[in-house]
């Protein structure tokens, strides 16, 4: 049998597909339950009617928590080369940009029409 | 590059800031991940973007309503035993996606480990998961649509912009949703039949499965973003 008759067979020694072999189901079980807990605090924090910033504060943290978890562990991230890590998880960041943008425009059009409502006879 | 040539990516570059540089630089690969994943990852990529200006665009406009946006543990209540419960289905809706999620990382490891049965159950069961939230979404977008009334232009309570937003974006997440189940379903049909042990290459289970997980990301995001804010 020459090389190419050989059953196609890819390489199984990509460093990114190393650990998979070595993790347990019970690290993905913590990392499940953590996510029900996780969510069962963002939950609470509905149904306590925790309002304001706190509420804002609690519901981001724990949205991004559950975020690197998802993302981390589940996508494997966690076991990617660095180059591979940022050429990923870097670029999204320029959203933070779009909703910084957006935050300021969104507040100027509000103080407008506040102000155009307020001039307005009812 | 003939498939059947084994490219060896195990390089004395230690996975560090300088071996950052190492990838980046010089005639080499940067990525040494297989192209399937590394595709997968830049679609997801692209796909954050969209959500993202979904929910930027959601966050702009909510931001310049002067008349008061609803509030969603109202709309999305839900009346169990002669109390309304809040957020109840979209809570369970997130337990569900959250375990299935859950049993495609395990199916992720067992392929893996080349366990032919149960990857493919593993997988079948993230599908049905996927199809039960895909079902209560139709239930919550039924109730939302005939008895509460609620439009893409308006509703009664609150800003207009609230319909537009909530179906533009939870119903561009059920699209995923519900093409995520087709494209597993045709994932596990294949473990099923052995095709990945005859490739003795279980990589393709792993790049579903980023779908899916990614799925699963733009949830967290929607439940925190625009049902609990």
């Amino acid at each position: 049998m020459s090389e190419q008759e050989k059953p196609f067979k890819h390489p199984s020694f990509y460093p990114g597909d190393a650990p998979e072999t070595e993790h347990p189901f019970s690290l993905y079980i913590s990392v499940w339950i953590l996510l029900f807990v996780l969510s069962a605090f963002s939950y609470m924090v509905d149904y306590m009617q925790v309002e304001g910033y706190l509420r804002w504060f609690l519901v981001t943290v724990f949205a991004f928590l559950k975020a690197g978890l998802v993302v981390g562990v589940f996508m494997h991230m966690a076991w990617e080369r660095m180059a591979f890590l940022y050429a990923i998880t870097l670029p999204p960041l320029f959203l933070l940009a779009l909703v910084g943008i957006l935050a300021v425009d969104g507040a100027f059009v509000y103080y407008i029409r506040d102000l155009f409502m307020s001039l307005t006879p009812s | 590059m003939s498939t059947s040539q084994p490219v060896s990516f195990e390089s004395s570059v230690p996975d560090n800031l300088k071996g950052l540089v190492a990838d980046w630089s010089s005639d080499v690969q940067t990525f040494k991940v297989r192209w399937s994943k590394a595709m997968m990852w830049i679609f997801l990529v692209s796909d954050t973007f969209i959500f993202g200006s979904f929910l930027s665009a959601y966050m702009a406009v909510r931001l310049t309503t002067t008349v008061p946006w609803p509030n969603t543990s109202e709309v999305f209540a839900l009346h169990v035993g002669g109390a309304d419960i809040p957020l109840l289905l979209i809570a369970i809706m997130t337990f569900i996606l959250i375990s299935s999620s859950g049993t495609m990382a395990m199916a992720v490891t067992s392929g893996y480990k080349k366990q032919r049965v149960k990857t493919g159950v593993l997988i079948l069961l993230t599908a049905l998961g996927g199809l039960a939230f895909v079902g209560m979404q139709m239930f919550e977008w039924s109730k939302l649509i005939f008895e509460e009334g609620i439009r893409p232009w308006g509703n009664e309570f609150g800003a207009h912009q609230f319909g537009g937003f909530f179906f533009m974006i939870t119903g561009f997440h059920g699209l995923h949703v519900s093409i995520g189940v087709i494209y597993l379903s045709i994932i596990a049909k294949r473990v099923l039949a052995g095709r990945y042990d005859r490739l003795d290459d279980y990589q393709i289970v792993e790049v579903a499965g980023l779908y899916w997980h990614f799925v699963d990301l733009v949830w967290i995001f929607i439940f925190a973003f625009f049902y609990l804010w």
